[in-house]
């Protein structure tokens, strides 16, 4: 097992690598989904505007 | 057929199929890049002259390729729009810009990591690597334009353009190690003798590919429903949809 995390003397290079790809795939996951909640807010919020506004 | 293609340019229809699609694509996602990693990590044979280091392909190809696909993405929707003034083709092309700038980062941090051991340096002044960088310069410019203009239409138009006129450098990205000498190896999966890797390495990486796809159509879905929802913000279908 311990060779497996060795990766041959390379473990200073492939764990960053995979760590970095790591977090670039649950960023995107994270903004997506904030960026939707985001523009559901403004959405509610206009519509609240609007009826409030009307007659 | 045709009634399906124009359906897509329908903000409420394309809103409900990225509602639909969205845990679909992320299930199939999970499960391509599990495969990849655990095949490509742990079952894979070391390379005979890169040793264990190889293993870093399997998350720089897939990003590599990502990359160049979302931008190209990004200019046909741009020109989708410009062309045949379809809202959807913007929304698109907005929701994809962080993404594909995201996966340019990460193949540029991925091979700056595997250049290291490699070629003695994190970077060089390579045809491949340069023309990379200037790729997300390209990103970060589209979605600089787009929220430089106070009206969003003329951001849309503006960024269209830029991303169009940028798509010029797709083909020199991908012919760069052909064109120019280059540290970069060249091309490993699509040649005309076929893939220069056995099955036990070429599978986990087609699977890291194929999940990479599915991911960025995934989070594509969910970018989109919030680029149509701004859109559409005082449209009647809005309404409805946020209620449901």
């Amino acid at each position: 097992m311990s060779d497996f995390w060795f990766m041959g003397g390379y473990a200073r290079y492939v764990w960053p690598c995979f760590g970095f790809a790591g977090i670039v795939l649950l960023w995107n996951i994270w903004s997506a989904r904030r960026a939707l909640a985001a523009a559901k807010f403004r959405a509610t919020r206009a519509m609240a505007m609007a009826a409030g506004e009307a007659p | 057929m045709w009634t399906w293609f124009y359906k897509l340019a329908s903000p409420p229809h394309v809103f409900g199929v990225a509602v639909a699609l969205a845990p679909w694509l992320f299930s199939a996602a999970a499960l391509a890049i599990a495969y990849g990693l655990i095949a490509g990590l742990a079952i894979a044979p070391p390379d005979y002259q890169q040793g264990e280091a190889f293993r870093m392909i399997y998350a720089h190809v897939p990003s590599a390729i990502l990359s160049v696909t979302v931008y190209t993405v990004m200019a046909v929707a741009s020109a989708v729009a410009l062309i045949w003034r379809i809202k959807v083709g913007h929304a698109v092309a907005a929701a994809s810009a962080p993404i594909g700038a995201s996966f340019t980062l990460m193949t540029l941090v991925t091979g700056s990591l595997w250049g290291r051991p490699m070629w003695g340096t994190y970077w060089a002044w390579d045809p491949r690597l340069t023309s990379e960088l200037i790729l997300l310069f390209l990103y970060v410019g589209v979605m600089s334009l787009r929220s430089a203009f106070e009206d969003p239409a003329r951001g849309d138009r503006a960024a269209a353009l830029l991303a169009v006129v940028g798509v010029v450098n797709v083909p020199i990205v991908h012919f760069s190690v052909v064109w120019w000498n280059s540290l970069h190896q060249g091309a490993t999966i699509v040649t005309l003798e076929g893939p220069k890797m056995p099955g036990s390495m070429l599978w986990p990486l087609l699977s890291m590919w194929l999940g990479f796809m599915l991911f960025y159509g995934a989070v594509l879905c969910i970018r989109v429903q919030a680029e149509v929802l701004d859109r559409e913000r005082q449209s009647a279908w809005v309404r409805e949809a946020i209620k449901s």
